[in-house]
């Protein structure tokens, strides 16, 4: 036996429907696209408090969030398809925040983690912004005060789910382009 | 060693009855002066040889909305370091005119503690470099620490209902 013993529960992701004969293997691109970004996400994290802390928790060893290709943590928005927003966003913030959605390239998908984000949380306050799909379109919130690390994983997954899932037309549709004007963006 | 009671027997020799209302919370002294007098008082105590209160620890502002005619009271809070003697002195202004002379001629870091005065309380800092909001959205165009506001602000229109369902 070798002194080293393998994983052997190592779990592979499963190869999307196709057609396969001898040699070869037929599929529809956006499937085999949507299963190269949904397990090479490259998230930003955008923390600025008490969840970031939680999402620091999920990315180290223990919760892992580098098991679902997503260890590419980037604080430069050009290269990130995926902006974390952890924490209470002030609407002094809210601009910066819309700047850097701004500055991600296309395709980009938008996790609000926690309360705060999602919907001001309890700082029902002149000063901060009641929930950040006020100013960029969100696609999966979290909830939780801090949401544990477990629940920030299941968000990611589900940010998976929607970009192994997404039609490689989806950004050019009218509805797409309709959904960011009412943001005023473009 | 300072005493309150030295202090006050300085502000009353040189100001008369333009300090009033001595009090001592917790052992700090605290008085009371007209908003026209606040620069003569805060120079007296910073130049005087024997008080030397030369650091302005804060200057916030309170809002007494039952007041009326002083509804707004803003306070000094300043320090002898060579002694480590505090002390708080109020000007009260009415809120229809919050006008008080800058002390940024005094002490630098009064230029910031009026900038955040004037963003949350709307005093009129008349002298000041530069009495622009210092905290909140430029575009604010109200004083929110003012107490004009229901804690539950029925006309806001910023949280989405729908979701909560207050």
């Amino acid at each position: 036996m070798r002194p080293v013993t393998h994983n052997t529960k190592v779990k592979m992701v499963e190869a999307p429907q196709g057609f396969s004969g001898e040699g070869f293997f037929t599929m529809k691109l956006s499937e085999a696209v949507g299963l190269a970004r949904s397990n090479s996400i490259w998230p930003l994290p955008f923390a600025t408090s008490c969840c970031g802390i939680e999402f620091m928790a999920t990315a180290a060893a223990h919760y892992d969030l580098a098991r679902f290709g997503a260890e590419r943590m980037a604080f430069t928005p050009r290269q990130c398809d995926l902006i974390m927003v952890m924490g209470t966003i002030a609407k002094k913030m809210a601009p910066v925040l819309r700047q850097v959605y701004l500055q991600m390239a296309e395709p980009r998908w938008v996790l609000a983690v926690g309360a705060c984000a999602s919907s001001g949380g309890i700082f029902d306050s002149y000063s901060v912004l009641q929930g950040i799909d006020q100013v960029i379109p969100v696609d999966v919130y979290v909830p939780g005060c801090p949401p544990r690390p477990e629940a920030i994983l299941d968000g990611f997954m589900r940010i998976q789910d929607l970009v192994k899932s997404e039609d490689l037309r989806r950004r050019h549709s009218d509805e797409y382009k309709h959904l960011l004007n009412d943001y005023g963006i473009q | 060693m300072l005493s309150n009671e030295t202090i006050r027997q300085r502000l009353e020799a040189q100001f008369g009855d333009q300090v009033c209302d001595f009090s001592e919370p917790y052992g700090m002294l605290t008085f009371e002066t007209p908003a026209a007098n606040n620069l003569k008082v805060l120079t007296f105590l910073k130049d005087n040889p024997e008080l030397q209160f030369d650091f302005l620890n804060d200057l916030t502002v309170v809002h007494y909305p039952d007041l009326s005619g002083r509804e707004l009271a803003v306070v000094y809070m300043l320090q002898n370091i060579r002694h480590g003697v505090r002390l708080r002195f109020k000007v009260f202004v009415p809120v229809a005119q919050p006008d008080v002379f800058t002390a940024t001629s005094l002490f630098s870091t009064a230029n910031w503690l009026e900038r955040e005065a004037y963003d949350f309380f709307g005093v009129n800092f008349k002298g000041h470099p530069n009495l622009t909001r210092i905290m909140n959205v430029p575009e604010m165009d109200y004083f929110p620490l003012r107490k004009e506001y229901p804690v539950e602000d029925q006309t806001r229109i910023d949280k989405d209902d729908d979701m909560f369902g207050r």
